[in-house]
């Protein structure tokens, strides 16, 4: 009776993957038929199309939503670029005239740095493979499309798109981190130092924090094995360059004039026309940021994501205006403004496991923290001219919290485990930095001199003006 | 001749260059300028800091006029600018010693 059993049980398992093969054999040829059809009733479009088909193998049988994905993630890299120019404007915005050519050259190098130094060594730092956990360089690209790089073998429904998509759409994601150092350091870092300080930031400190997180590194093991939960980076992107730029800050001073023995004299933002501008690319550009992170175009996935990024951002807009008129008397625009952008930071690590209240109340919350964190900080003299380490870094922390908050997936993730993991990253970030910058200040310098300060970076680094016309009035 | 300078809120600048043209003016020289008078500045808000502003934005007028019409010109701009609240601005009437048209060499009063 035992053998009989037995055999009856090897036999169960061999048809059993023999039908799975078929199959899956019979998918690829379902998608291939009609494409056959068209060749033997001679269609010359057919050929190529077959061509294409055949490219993807045995995965041919998920054609189309492959494609689909593949398209929307090189969409959605395209609109997380549009965030460079958001924050250039943004930060040229809320800094004086004087400074403004500075502001967008700084801007230039990030996004050209970031991209670049992310196929040289960042993207196989950040996506190491088997590694140990905690940091593993990685040599440049090669040719993504090789070895199955091109087909949804690539990386299945959970990855939906080539090597390439893969790489181009977390090469925009990379400069972000170093763009968010650069509003919280301007108008009086030493541009040299700044760049080589925004170099190493991006091309080392980033990819390797990351590859704690979505590289498969030790912050897997958290929560209890359900994993540390950051969607699409309110730690390692966001809080990651906030905690970067208080290190900074802290190393670099307040601007001039700032903190007198008077109290606080505000240095005015010189557009809020530009500011205004850059806060609406941001949050255009964000659902690339969210959106692009489902890492595939699925439908309910995708839907949900926009639906939760957009209504964080709305409620993240009206908490600071309610509470910034209450508080401080007046409607202030330049708090509305961070609003907008603390609900997108503080929706970024949970915009999958929301309900549409979730997102709302995350958002709200974000709106508020941001106000107040931004009076704390100029309280305690940390001159940071955009709200950059309130934006980024303060929200960021609130987003991984709110994944334990209001998760109603169910998958296991506590307050604890979170804290540990944005901790982790925002220490890293912060030491980091303060080592680095810390060395630039003793051997290079990283600040300009008081009279370059009061001259404005544009004529003292880069001997330009941004608005030449208005030489004599702006200074 | 009178040099009439007027310093004036910005917004009543339109008002007064009608009066001015129904007294007859021909031209004026208007520049934008900032400073305080007894009125003081006042304070604005920045990102959660108040702040006072001293010097407030006004315009002022000039026009050169023949000794006669000092008077009414001076009228008309008073009349004009005066919102009765603070910060409406002043005239100020000074002697003119000579002007030349440039293009034509013509000097005094030929000149205005």
């Amino acid at each position: 009776m035992k053998i009989k059993h037995s055999l009856l049980a090897v036999l169960f398992c061999g048809m059993a993957f023999l039908t799975t093969g078929l199959l899956a054999d019979g998918h690829a040829d379902l998608a291939m038929a009609p494409a056959k059809a068209a060749l033997d009733a001679g269609n010359g479009n057919a050929a190529d199309y077959l061509a294409l088909l055949e490219a993807q193998g045995e995965d041919a049988y998920a054609f189309d939503f492959f494609t689909t994905s593949m398209l929307w993630t090189v969409i959605a890299a395209a609109l997380v670029f549009i965030m460079h120019l958001g924050f250039a404007t943004l930060e040229a915005g809320l800094t004086q005239s004087k400074n403004t050519v500075n502001i967008l050259f700084k801007n230039c190098f990030i996004i050209a740095i970031g991209i670049v130094s992310y196929a040289v060594i960042g993207f196989n730092t950040h996506y190491p493979g088997d590694f140990n956990g905690w940091i593993s360089f990685g040599s440049m690209i090669g040719d993504l499309n090789a070895d199955g790089g091109n087909t949804f073998g690539y990386g299945g429904v959970g990855l939906a798109m080539t090597g390439y998509g893969d790489f181009i759409f977390q090469a925009m994601f990379a400069a972000t981190a170093a763009t968010i150092v650069s509003g919280a350091v301007a108008e009086r870092v030493k541009l040299s130092s700044f760049m080589i300080f925004a170099t190493l930031l991006v091309a080392i400190a980033y990819p390797v924090v990351g590859s704690w997180h979505w590289g498969g590194g030790w912050l897997g093991g958290l929560n209890g094995g359900a994993g540390f939960k950051d969607f699409a980076g309110s730690a390692v992107v966001h809080a990651f360059g906030g905690f970067a730029a208080l290190a900074c800050v802290m190393i670099l001073g307040p601007r001039a004039g700032k903190y007198t023995e008077n109290g606080i004299k505000p240095i005015l933002g010189h557009s809020m026309p530009l500011a205004a501008i850059g806060v609406f690319l941001l949050f255009l550009g964000w659902f690339g940021f969210n959106g692009g992170s489902v890492l595939s175009a699925d439908p309910s996935g995708i839907g949900l994501v926009f639906t939760t990024t957009a209504l964080a951002a709305c409620a993240g807009a009206l908490g600071s205006m309610a509470i910034s008129w209450i508080f401080l008397k007046k409607p202030d625009l330049s708090m509305a403004l961070n609003g907008f952008l603390a609900g997108l930071v503080g929706i970024t690590a949970n915009a999958d496991i929301v309900s549409v209240m979730g997102s709302l109340i995350i958002g709200a919350i974000a709106g508020v923290i941001v106000v107040f964190s931004i009076i704390f900080f100029d309280k305690v003299k940390i001159d940071d001219p955009v709200g950059a380490i309130s934006v980024h870094g303060v929200c960021g922390v609130w987003g991984i919290l709110a994944c334990a908050l209001f998760d109603v997936t169910d998958s296991g993730y506590t307050i604890g485990g979170q804290l540990i993991g944005v901790a982790a990253v925002a220490a890293a970030a912060f030491l980091f930095s303060l080592i680095v910058f810390g060395i630039l200040k003793v051997t290079v310098g990283v600040r300009v001199s008081a009279e370059e300060e009061a001259e404005g970076l544009d004529i003292s680094e880069h001997g330009q003006e941004a608005y030449p016309d208005f030489a004599s009035s702006a200074r | 001749m009178k040099l009439i300078k007027s310093i004036i809120k910005p917004f009543k600048l339109e008002e007064v260059k009608e009066a001015l043209a129904e007294v007859g003016i021909e031209g004026m020289t208007v520049t934008e300028v900032k400073g305080f008078g007894r009125q003081k500045g006042h304070t604005e808000i920045y990102r959660g800091s108040e702040y006072t502003v001293d010097f407030l934005p006004k315009v002022m007028v000039e026009v050169v006029v023949d000794d006669d019409l000092a008077e009414k010109t001076t009228a008309a701009i008073v009349e004009a600018a005066k919102t009765g609240k603070i910060g409406d601005g002043k005239v100020f009437v000074i002697p003119v010693e000579s002007a030349v048209r440039i293009r034509t060499d013509e000097s005094g009063a030929e000149a205005l």
